[in-house]
């Protein structure tokens, strides 16, 4: 088996047998209800780790997607609820300032010759400041727009509904999983991932690959915010503190390596829904404190970087 | 016939150094062509320049008879050079058939076209002999397997050129035989392939005609079929001064009592099995071209590498699993490339010196600042070490002061067999000498020494005993008055099997 696919696998094993025993516990688990409310409440972070899996996987890091989406979120409220704009508009201009944003970070990143967690470490004090500047209060957002999208889903059979952002997420990863492996540029993620020095050599377009990168997962962070202003009903700066790392342990659950070149965006669906699981577990259980979700996030992780590590350490000693 | 490719007065300066002048090459399709020559030679600057990642400072490319002045290796490669380096220069997570394609995929609607891509590449593979899953991962393939891929990407995408920088490196016999039957594939094809190699035999295996650089200039380009493995060796090695008199060693000195013994050393796919003793008080040089395992061996008599066969002795049994045992048994190393393994630039000389008796006292004993600048000072007026102070930093001496500064840091922990890995590379002239009286001094101090070095001559002027090494295995060992340059050169030469 193609060594980068034994990790996914593992990934995905995982979490059927981690379902299949938390439905025997719970069977209120087994359900389009339960799947349905899944998908939306974890729409923003999994189209945050579509993103991030494009970073991972070209061997870098983005820890400013958090406060993208927190900046986002204020954005769009300030443009919609104090000046009046139409969302659509607002989600337009948002979008286009956060994938400036994101394709500033890549040229810094590229021109440089800075690393990726540095840049986007200031990116993230940047988005994070310029947010509570703006606005340190929630603001609330009363649209028409708004409450229909927040209504908006199709019926599943057994009483389930996909919302639309719920859908939208769905899309976001066939989508990527799209062009992560049928275009050129996601061959090229691949290929300054696995040595960007062949890369270079090889004629990769390293710059421009380096800026569609971080213009991609600020973009796709920016329509993370938009979606979680439209769940929350509201701006706040200090909304999705976190949520970087949450998308970086969804990334590297979902069976990428960490430092490049071996992945899949189907994995990191599978990581997102992994970590959805652990914590409907918890809420399910109902005695269990919330931060046990972290707890059991951090062994998963820990599980994983080791078993990339036996893999790859055991496909070194037979070549 | 024309040649399609030539350099014609080709130099190029770094810095003070002059990396190479006036060299001229001419490249006929349907020829291999080897490129020979030692370290520093300017093989590589050579190969850079006609591959387009240097510019020549002087002297032009000439691409089938019209001059070419490339920006970039790619700009070469479109205009028909394609090169192959010794690390596979192809992304290993990557499938064959994409490493083939990269940035040339063949698309549709904007998407990847997986299957021409995947039906082209095992077409092209097949012209090579070359039949895999062309959808697996390179990296999961021998490294053989992905020099071919590496060598088909580059013949598809330039075609009239190709340059193989060291392809055999880490191929074993089979693997090789592979490669050429590859390569003789091309040359029917007409294709100009340069071969860079430290490998003797596998010139004359596969070249037609050989070029022999040393120290930055042409020595001569000249048909395989007339020369000798002798011929070349001494081309390589250079300096006719070789076979004149050089100030051999008379008489072996009595050597001490037996110091080191090393019974069947070796380690696979670095050196094969080896015994050597050293003895109180000599010096045993050690003779072989680049690549022959000289190194090699060094580093596993310094726990650099751990053996996977034999055993050590110092007095009672020794086990080397890293170079701290080696340094508390009373061994010493100068490395190779004194600038990344040898000096901490940055440091001070006096920080220098100290640094490997400090790490043998260990970090609890700190050695006092009075007690450092005697020891620094003991040993830079012993070697003549010539800085301004002894606080300023190594880097900003010459590399013949360097190389003491390095001796002085073994010397301080008073060692019993000190390793000299080329001393005097990178030296100028004038230090040679000296550096070579310092090794004769030592040796009269009672010091047992291994020096591995290039430069016959010095070798026959230090050495109480000369070992040889080719192909990765000690093959001769001479003493006394058998020790001359011309006797070396043979023995490096010899055929495989034939007695050296």
């Amino acid at each position: 088996m193609n060594r980068s696919l034994r990790p996914l696998a593992a990934t995905a094993i995982i979490f059927l047998i981690a379902y299949a025993a938390a439905a025997f516990q719970f069977h209120g688990l087994v359900s389009t209800r339960v799947l349905g409310n899944f998908l939306t409440d974890n729409a923003f972070l999994g189209i945050t780790a579509v993103g991030m899996t494009f970073v991972i996987l070209s061997g870098g890091i983005d820890l400013s997607v958090g406060a993208v989406i927190g900046f986002t979120g204020v954005f769009v409220a300030v443009l919609i609820s104090w000046a009046g704009i139409h969302p659509l508009v607002a989600f337009v201009l948002a979008l286009a300032v956060a994938a400036a944003f994101g394709a500033a970070m890549g040229a810094a990143i590229h021109w440089l010759k800075v690393p990726s967690f540095i840049v986007t470490l200031a990116g993230m004090f940047l988005a994070r400041g310029a947010a509570s500047v703006i606005s340190a209060d929630s603001i609330p957002i009363n649209h028409e727009v708004y409450d229909w999208v927040s209504q908006a889903y199709w019926k599943m059979p057994g009483g389930g509904r996909i919302s639309l952002i719920g859908a939208l997420m769905v899309a976001i990863f066939v989508l990527g999983a799209l062009i992560a492996h049928r275009t050129r540029f996601g061959a090229n993620v691949y290929a300054l991932g696995g040595n960007p020095v062949s890369a270079e050599l090889m004629g990769v377009p390293v710059a421009r690959t380096t800026i569609l990168i971080y213009m991609l997962s600020s973009t796709l962070a920016g329509l993370a915010g938009i979606v979680f202003s439209l769940y929350t009903q509201a701006g706040y700066s200090l909304s999705a503190v976190g949520v970087e790392l949450d998308a970086i342990g969804a990334v590297v659950i979902g069976g990428t390596l960490l430092t490049g070149g071996y992945g899949f965006v189907a994995g990191t669906f599978i990581g997102v829904m992994l970590m959805g699981l652990v914590q409907t577990y918890i809420i399910f259980d109902g005695t269990l404190s919330s931060w046990w979700t972290k707890i059991v996030i951090g062994v998963l992780l820990f599980m994983f970087i080791l078993l990339q590590r036996l893999v790859f350490r055991a496909q070194a000693a037979r070549a | 016939m024309e040649p399609v490719l030539q350099g014609r007065g080709l130099g190029k300066v770094f810095g003070a150094h002059q990396a190479l002048q006036g060299v001229e090459i001419d490249l006929f399709p349907g020829e291999v062509h080897a490129l020979l020559g030692e370290n520093g030679a300017g093989k590589s600057t050579l190969i850079k320049i006609l591959t387009g990642a240097y510019q020549p400072d002087a002297g032009t490319v000439v691409l089938e008879g019209a001059e070419v002045a490339f920006r970039d290796p790619l700009q070469a490669q479109a205009a028909g050079i394609g090169t192959v380096y010794q690390e596979v220069n192809l992304v290993p997570n990557l499938s064959v058939a994409e490493n083939l394609y990269l940035g040339h995929q063949p698309g549709r609607w904007g998407f990847l076209n997986k299957r021409a891509m995947h039906d082209g590449a095992r077409e092209v593979l097949a012209t090579y002999g070359l039949e895999i899953d062309v959808r697996a991962e390179l990296g999961s393939f021998s490294v053989a397997v992905q020099q071919i891929v590496a060598i088909a990407r580059a013949v598809k995408l330039s075609g009239k050129v190709l340059v193989l920088d060291e392809p055999t490196a880490s191929l074993d016999r089979a693997e090789v035989e592979r490669l050429f039957d590859v390569v003789r594939r091309l040359k029917d094809r007409g294709l100009a392939v340069v071969f860079i190699t430290h490998f003797l035999d596998q010139v004359f295996a596969i070249a037609d005609r050989v070029t022999v650089l040393r120290n930055g200039k042409l020595v001569s380009t000249q048909a395989i079929s007339g020369l000798s493995r002798t011929d070349v060796v001494r081309m390589m090695l250079g300096k006719d001064v070789v076979f004149a008199h050089a100030p051999a060693m008379t008489e072996a000195a009595e050597a001490g009592p037996a110091l080191a013994t090393f019974a069947g050393v070796g380690k696979k796919g670095s050196v094969q099995p080896f015994d050597l003793t050293l003895h109180q008080g000599e010096v045993v040089g050690v003779a072989g071209l680049l690549g022959s395992g000289r190194t090699e061996m060094a580093r596993l008599m310094f726990g650099v590498d751990s053996a996977d066969t034999g055993s050590i002795s110092m007095g009672q049994p020794l086990t080397l699993r890293s170079p701290r045992q080696a340094v508390a048994a009373g061994m010493g190393f100068c490395p190779e490339d004194r600038k990344v393994d040898g000096i901490f630039g940055e440091l001070s000389v006096r920080e220098n010196i100290v640094i490997a008796l400090q790490a043998k006292l260990g970090w609890f004993k700190a050695l006092s600042r009075d007690e450092q600048d005697d020891i620094a000072g003991r040993f830079a007026e012993a070697l003549d070490i010539r800085a301004a102070n002894h606080d300023m930093p190594v880097r900003l001496l010459s590399g013949g002061n360097q190389q003491k500064v390095i001796l002085a840091r073994w010397l301080a922990i008073d060692p019993k067999l000190l390793i000299l890995d080329e001393p005097t590379r990178g030296i100028d002239v004038g230090a040679h000498a000296e550096i070579v009286r310092t090794i004769n001094s030592l040796r009269e101090d009672g010091l047992a020494l291994l020096v591995i070095s290039s430069e016959l001559d010095e070798v026959v002027a230090y050495s109480s005993r000369v070992v040889v090494m080719r192909d990765r295995a000690m093959v001769a060992e001479l003493k006394g008055a058998e020790i001359s340059p011309q006797v070396i050169v043979q023995a490096i030469a010899a055929q495989e099997g034939a007695a050296p």
